[in-house]
């Protein structure tokens, strides 16, 4: 049975990620679904997003912080004209800071710590490498819901060249660090000691031949130094990434996948949809955002811009008759009475192709919600609330 | 006909980068760009960087793997894949003999190519430049090759890759790789990054701040900023009084009397198509005051399908406005 309300989702879990291709509209909808549920549900919700649009943040007031939760004050909501039940947090994810604090907390001691902070290549690595964002968003997400603070957290999930390779982060991340490949890599170096890296002949080896030619010895110096430094702090790693996929695959998650209706964002949500169930992640719903509305497909519609488009040039005269303020001109009005039949009809086309999308939609979750397009980009609580009582609404 | 400043000189250079916000149509732009050079008797090879494997359905094509594959009269296209980037550059370059002998070789590399920046990046540009040179020094037929690039978030790693490279590798052969690629990649007269942005506000802003960071950050020429799917003003100036003069009031009845109940459809439609243009109008008009590079317009398309179609739709209007 699918319904097209969010609320029983969001009443009975404790963590909503949305996913989705770029530019449909993920972070608005995850801002929207967390002021919802502190308005209408209750509790404390927490909104973790990634990269939102400035006045999207300023709204949120995230404005200049870094990676800590702050309560949008109630204040900044009833301002909006907004009754919060429960309280809204919001905080933004930054990679480097929650890469440092992971460091610092699985170190065995501080010089390694520091070690491994100054190293160069664990600053690109951890600052450039989408791989390490995708991953770090999930284990600031385990972070904030062992906490225990929160009852719901809404999760952006950051844009990912490959749609799912954010679920398979802290399995990759588990697998890189503690794999047999790292331990052969790094085995000139451990047999000769830490402080005898340098003085090892590794020539003998073809592996190190060819990538000493490739990449200069150096470089693999630097790349086994990280990497024996890192590898103290394996079991943490691992035992870390270990429990951030499990909450992933348990009941109280739920993933949401967003989209338009539009062809290339639509496959991208059927393919994400397809590999949430494969990997047995629980898949709660499908948000379908920015959805043009059903009077544009109205067959009254068609038959009255019909109409009006044959008969232009008589309604303008009747018109220009009725002596209305603004209303003199009839090959004026003829002309506008043209243009607005000439844009029904486009935005018709348009609708038209997303009721057909819709409908060969192939597997949906239990919740499949729409959220109507809106002249402008959400950027206030208004807007936000708007979206939000879309994504609660019944039918 | 006024030739816009990129205008002509448009497919004069090699190389060109598409890059742009997840959704604003990049991939469409880049096959477009595509199908008007072929047009013009460029031998093209498109290059889809992201392995979305979307790139060919643009011409109704199905997915393509590393070899280049034509998809369409004098466009070839290819996949990017890392792993036979590299063992192509180990074969053609440092001539290793049989990889198969290495065993675990190519997990190896795979293994350092997620764990050492930029090595993923340098094989995709690396083999997007040998195949520039190869069409330079005439060993292959190109006399274009564009590529559908990483979005904004990663471009710069991407194209800036070979200079970060240099930075930490201090010999061998791929330091010697990367000072050609860097010298390819800086030169004007032969390569261009176009911005592919949508009148909004986050694609708009990422354009603006792409255009910053990489003109701080990059060596690599930028070309244009392509706007996609601008909404059409629906009136002049002087008409919208006279479209809000119909919303209401006498002159609604009169219309509802004559031409039916779904009057009222037309007018909302019309009147969400004023307030989305305008809303839109509000972020181009950042974007021209941020930006000083040539902005190209592309208009939003209202076409019920998709596919080769459309991108024969987009090629014509991008070389109407290039004035090609």
């Amino acid at each position: 049975m699918t319904t097209s309300t969010l609320e029983p989702l969001l009443a009975s879990r404790e963590i909503v990620v949305y996913c989705g291709s770029g530019g449909v509209g993920k972070t608005t909808v995850a801002a929207a679904t967390g002021l919802a549920a502190a308005l209408e549900l209750g509790g404390s919700v927490l909104v973790l997003t990634i990269d939102p649009a400035k006045r999207l943040a300023d709204a949120l007031g995230l404005e200049g912080i870094g990676n800590v939760e702050r309560r949008v004050p109630d204040e900044t909501l009833r301002a909006a004209g907004l009754e919060p039940r429960g309280e809204l947090y919001a905080a933004m994810l930054d990679t480097k800071a929650s890469w440092d604090d992971l460091v610092l907390r699985h170190a065995p001691d501080e010089e390694t710590a520091y070690t491994v902070l100054n190293n160069s290549l664990y600053q690109n690595i951890t600052a450039r490498f989408v791989q390490s964002h995708d991953y770090i968003a999930m284990e600031r997400l385990y972070d904030l819901h062992t906490n225990g603070r929160y009852d719901l957290i809404v999760v952006d999930t950051p844009p990912t060249r490959n749609a799912i390779d954010f679920l398979e982060a802290p399995t990759r991340m588990a697998e890189f660090f503690g794999g047999r490949l790292l331990r052969w890599l790094t085995m000139p170096y451990r047999l000769g000691g830490r402080r005898g890296a340098r003085v090892v002949n590794f020539a003998s080896r073809p592996f190190y031949q060819l990538a000493d030619r490739i990449l200069g010895s150096q470089f693999l110096q630097d790349i086994a130094e990280f990497f024996l430094s890192f590898q103290s702090m394996y079991d943490g790693f691992v035992a870390r990434a270990e429990a951030v996929e499990r909450l992933l695959h348990d009941r109280r998650t739920t993933f949401a996948v967003v989209t338009t209706l539009e062809g290339a964002p639509l496959r991208e949500a059927e393919f994400f949809a397809h590999e949430l169930t494969k990997r047995r992640f629980p898949f709660g719903a499908m948000v379908l955002n920015r959805v043009l509305p059903d009077f544009l497909t109205s067959s009254d519609g068609q038959a009255s811009a019909t109409v009006i488009a044959d008969h232009a040039d008589q309604l303008a005269k009747g018109l220009a008759a009725l002596d209305e303020p603004g209303l003199d001109d009839a090959d004026a009005i003829a002309r506008v009475l043209g243009t607005m039949t000439a844009t029904f009809r486009d935005y018709s086309v348009v609708a038209t192709r997303e009721r057909e999308l819709r409908g060969e939609l192939g597997q949906a979750p239990e919740v499949v919600a729409s959220v109507p397009a809106f002249p402008d980009d959400v950027h206030d609580l208004g807007g936000l609330a708007r979206i939000g009582r879309a994504l609660l609404a019944s039918p | 006909m006024n030739p816009s400043p990129v205008g002509a000189g448009f497919l004069d250079r090699r190389l060109l980068f598409f890059t742009g916000k997840g959704g604003v149509g990049k991939s469409t732009v880049t096959a477009a760009t595509a199908l008007m050079a072929s047009e013009r008797g460029k031998r093209v090879l498109l290059v889809e960087v992201d392995a979305k494997g979307n790139l060919t359905s643009l011409f109704e094509h199905p997915p393509v793997g590393f070899e280049p594959v034509e998809v369409y009269p004098g466009v070839s296209a290819m996949q990017m894949r890392t792993e036979a980037a590299l063992s192509e550059y180990l074969r053609m370059t440092l001539r290793v003999p049989v990889l198969a002998r290495l065993g675990p070789l190519a997990n190896v590399l795979d293994f350092v190519a997620t764990a050492a920046p930029g090595v993923r990046e340098i094989l995709t540009v690396g083999k997007v430049c040998s195949e520039v040179r190869e069409s330079i020094e005439g060993r292959a037929d190109w006399d274009l090759v564009l590529v559908d690039a990483a979005a904004t978030g990663h471009v710069i790693a991407q194209l800036d890759s070979p200079r970060a490279i240099q930075g930490m590798v201090q010999v061998g052969p791929v330091r010697q790789q990367t000072e050609w690629m860097v010298e390819l990649l800086s030169d004007p007269a032969t390569t261009a990054l176009h911005v592919v942005t949508a009148p909004e506000e986050m694609p708009v802003n990422e354009t603006i701040g792409l255009v910053d960071r990489a003109r701080a950050e990059l060596h690599v020429p930028l070309g244009s900023v392509i706007v996609n799917r601008v909404l059409p003003e629906p009136f002049t100036r002087g008409d919208e009084p006279v479209f809000e003069a119909l919303l209401d009031g006498a002159p609604r009845d009169r219309l509802e009397a004559e031409a039916g109940t779904g009057v009222g459809a037309v007018l909302e439609a019309t009147r969400l198509a004023v307030s989305m243009r305008r809303s839109r109008a509000v972020h181009l008009t950042q974007l021209r005051a941020a930006v000083d590079l040539p902005l190209v317009y592309l208009p939003y398309l209202f076409v019920r399908d998709h596919g080769l179609r459309v991108t024969h739709m987009v090629a014509e209007h991008l070389a109407e406005e290039l004035g090609l």
